[in-house]
């Protein structure tokens, strides 16, 4: 009996993994990464796409999904949540997102992330097939993951368990707020302060690569120390920090303080770069951009200052990628990005900046992000344009295997709409 | 007197404007369909609408191929425009109101017209189970604090339930026995049934004596006039329908108490705010006849949002529910077009039902419908132009009229700013100026932070 079980579950995992050919007929086809094709189809193989054009012939035994009238497009990625990490935001003890301390890179998000968070389904309902987890708070934080948003446990829907170290890039003048009773430090005081915050983010890295010196020639008294472990595939340049810096004091600073650490660097959370952009560009840095729904950061800015911010990356060349840095918000992905088309953001930039980009800026481009030829079939199928609210997106897969759109919120809504 | 005089002055203004017709946009007129044609303005009101119109001499003619025209948004839940919005130290606050913070500088007001807003219901806080007075206003962005008031507007009142109200009431560790500090009742929600049905019951026999008192005199009887409670009287105009109750609720148990209490107490609640489990029990509220104001996707934020749904709307809609989609905030207040959409998406209403939920819904719920919230002969000019259509996440806001008067115009918005930033920086200068000629301060000794 309990043979039975396990073997079915065997097969059932098998099934997931792989799923059998599958065929989408006649739908408009967009890769993202060309043009798009009208009256196509897209075979599926071994949860891959196999071919795409205007006539594939089918293998035997495919499943055949007739998509006339429909649009295929790559699944979103959104390139900052908390998913899994949170599930009401005001309730402590539903949050894991933000540790005490200043310094712990050995936290991972991947192992604290609930698959069967009620988030999950509502977000993958609006074609977000995937999203990076962040751990919060203090400088360092501790390692993003990268998620596919199905799966029965985490390691199912871990893509990359460590796909960033999170660093909170010091802010100057962070003090007591605007409503505090206290009186705001001086100038020089708040220098001091930003100064000696820099200064201990270098020493930390100083410690890091001590401690990779007297790794390589063990003392007797080497001991092994979780925080440093950590660190250590940032000092060598294999993981790729993701510093928070929002202002141009904070980017100018981070940039040159990484140059000269020679770190792996990504930017996220981008919001007044000001003089830096061409230093963002030269460095080949990628940007992970925060809501363009959200108000301009001073009183006297423009009306338009954070809608019209992609449209300005893009112009100095600069390569981004959206992320809704919450939970309750991500389904809304796509409608960031369109808000930046309405003031200056090439439409298919916009496109790009939710599937392919961040693909290439989280390195997994040559799995997923587009639809060609290799890549695993994370798709959805649309009646329209997903970045137009009105849209409906109607079916999706992961890794092509068919994912339920149905949550938390469909289910009450056909609960409560059958109320006599 | 105050507000009759403005009254006149901006009436003279618009009429000192000359006439101007928006020709050749998509009129989205709500109420009566959308057709390519254009729309008169003359003295502050659409004076003609249609796919032709007669142009009246000297008028100015706006071209608008291509754009949409649309009334003014309404928000019927904001916050904007005000120096502080919740009295909290009292379960019962109706004695304070919106009216007295107002605060025209707001940034808020330019930046949601930018949005396409033009009249929003600014709201106290939802702090206490009765809260303060509202204030209905036109965004009309330059003019004083007397000049936003949407003149002739039925006052209202915000009222409380669940989770905000009784905050303050909650020990640090919820059921705890920790001795709590400085703890406000109540703090269940049964308190806050408990403390508006005490309200009502106070503010009856408040009613009561007056009655009595005029009574009495006007049978020639030498009486004294009760004392005034000002706590009391906006509850009065309550029970008596001059007031409306716009009620923060989230939760299908608290939205029935307070029909029931309301019910008891003969009157009508006006709107239910947020009202995010409204679908639940869509059917008691239309039974009950109140409006329902809720958001279009917020949810899991807090416990009582867990059950929230995008799908509320349509659903209430759909059980004959007077519906409008509100913002509670300065940044969603600007985009509540594309909220609207989100209508279409979650439970199939139609373009226009959707653009009603921003528009004559909220009108009708606020009783200015007869003002603005559609674009028909002989109501203001409120109106947005949007260079697409406005339940497109693509669209933006290239003009908004108030009362006639052109109140946002991105052109001019952008052409602005060069001269705004040089004005920027020569203050700049000017204070580094004064820095310089100031003589050196001695250095501050270790002063305490607090303020004096």
């Amino acid at each position: 009996m309990r043979l039975a079980y396990l073997l079915a579950l065997l097969l059932t995992t098998a099934c997931q993994a792989a799923g059998p050919s599958l065929l989408i007929r006649g739908a408009t086809i967009h890769p993202v990464s060309s043009p798009k094709i009208e009256n196509a189809n897209l075979l599926v193989v071994d949860g891959k796409i196999a071919e795409i054009g205007p006539k594939v012939s089918p293998p035997k035994g495919a499943r055949l999904i007739d998509a006339r009238g429909l649009h295929v497009y790559p699944g979103m990625i959104d390139s900052a949540t908390e998913v899994g990490l949170s599930e009401i935001s005001s309730v402590r003890e539903t949050n894991d997102t933000t540790e005490l301390g200043d310094f712990k890179p050995q936290l991972r998000t991947v192992i604290a992330v609930n698959a069967d968070s009620e988030h999950i389904p509502v977000i993958r309902a609006n074609g977000i097939v995937a999203a990076i987890t962040l751990p919060q708070g203090g400088v360092i934080s501790g390692q993003a993951a990268f998620l596919y948003l199905d799966g029965w446990t985490w390691e199912e829907m871990a893509i990359r368990r460590d796909v960033a170290m999170v660093l909170h890039f010091p802010t100057f003048g962070a003090g007591p707020s605007r409503f505090s009773a206290e009186t705001p430090p001086s100038l020089a005081e708040m220098r001091r302060t930003y100064e000696n915050r820099v200064k201990q983010l270098q020493d930390y890295l100083e410690q890091a690569r001590a401690y990779q010196r007297a790794k390589a020639a063990p003392s007797p008294e080497f001991r092994p120390n979780l925080a440093m472990e950590a660190m250590l595939p940032v000092i060598e340049g294999k993981l790729p920090l993701l510093i928070h810096a929002s202002r141009e004091r904070s980017i100018r600073d981070a940039l040159s303080w990484a140059q000269k650490e020679k770190v792996r660097v990504i930017l996220a959370g981008v919001r007044k770069p000001g003089n830096t952009l061409a230093e963002i560009k030269a460095q080949g840095i990628a940007v992970i951009l925060g809501p363009t729904q959200a108000l301009p950061l001073e009183e006297d800015d423009a009306y338009d200052e954070v809608y019209s911010l992609p449209g300005v990356l893009y112009q100095a060349g600069i390569k981004f990628a959206f992320g809704s840095f919450g939970n309750q918000f991500a389904r809304n992905l796509p409608y960031q990005a369109a808000s930046a088309v309405a003031f200056g953001l090439p439409y298919e930039e916009a496109l790009k900046s939710v599937t392919l980009y961040p693909a290439q800026i989280w390195g997994v481009d040559s799995m997923m992000g587009s639809l060609e030829k290799g890549k695993w079939a994370n798709l959805i199928l649309t009646d329209g344009d997903p970045l137009e609210v009105k849209t409906q997106v109607k079916r999706m897969f992961i890794q092509g295997r068919e994912v339920e759109l149905e949550s938390k919120h469909t289910r009450l809504y056909q609960r409560y709409s059958g109320r006599p | 007197m105050k507000t009759c005089t403005l009254f006149l002055f901006l009436s003279v203004t618009a009429w000192s404007l000359p006439p101007f017709v928006i020709q050749n946009a998509t009129v989205l007129t709500v109420t009566k369909g959308s057709f390519k044609g254009s729309v008169v303005v003359k003295d502050g009101k659409i004076v003609e609408v249609g796919e032709k119109v007669l142009i009246p001499s000297g008028a100015e003619i706006v071209e608008a191929a291509g754009q949409y025209l649309m009334p003014g948004i309404i928000d019927c839940h904001s916050h904007i425009a005000t120096d502080s919005i919740n009295e909290g130290s009292t379960s019962v606050s109706s004695m304070v109101g919106i009216e007295d913070v107002l605060d025209p500088t707001d940034v808020a007001i330019y930046r949601a017209l930018a949005g396409g807003v033009t009249t929003a219901n600014i709201l106290h806080g939802s702090a206490n189970a009765i809260g303060g007075k509202c204030e209905v206003i036109k965004m009309r962005w330059g003019k004083d604090a007397q000049g936003l008031r949407f003149e002739g507007a039925t006052p209202g009142i915000k009222f409380a339930l669940g989770e905000n109200p009784k905050r303050q009431g909650m020990a640090p560790s919820g059921r705890s026995a920790t001795p709590p500090q400085n703890l406000r009742y109540p703090a269940t929600r049964m308190g806050v049934e408990d403390v508006i049905r005490q309200a009502f019951l106070e503010a009856r026999a408040y009613q009561q004596d007056w009655k009595n008192y005029h009574a009495r005199k006007a049978r020639g009887e030498t009486v004294l006039a009760p004392r005034r409670n000002l706590k009391l009287e906006p509850l009065v105009e309550v029970l008596e329908g001059k007031r409306f109750v716009h009620a923060h609720c989230y939760r299908a148990d608290e939205i029935l108490m307070l029909l029931r209490l309301a019910e008891e107490f003969g009157f009508r609640v006006r709107t239910l705010q947020h009202v995010l489990e409204g679908y639940k029990v869509a059917k008691e509220i239309a039974q009950h006849g109140a409006g329902a104001s809720t958001f279009s996707d917020w949810w899991a934020y807090k416990m009582e949002a867990l059950d929230a749904i995008p799908y509320n709307a349509a659903v209430m809609v759909r059980k004959g529910v007077l519906v409008s989609l509100n913002s509670d905030s300065a940044e969603l207040m600007r985009r509540l077009n594309t909220e609207a959409a989100k209508t279409i998406k979650y439970g199939g209403l139609n373009e226009t039902e959707a653009l009603s939920l921003i528009t004559i819904n909220p009108a009708k719920q606020l009783a200015i419908d007869h003002r603005v919230g559609s674009i028909e002969p002989g109501k203001d000019a409120d109106l947005v132009l949007f260079d697409k259509h406005p339940l497109s996440s693509f669209a933006k806001v290239t003009r908004v009229w108030i009362d006639g008067e052109l109140y946002f115009d991105r052109d001019k918005d952008l052409s602005g700013r060069e001269q705004f930033l040089l004005k920027k920086k020569l203050l700049l200068e000017k204070e580094k100026e004064k820095e310089k000629q100031r003589p050196p301060q001695p250095k501050k000794q270790n002063v305490s932070r607090r303020p004096i």
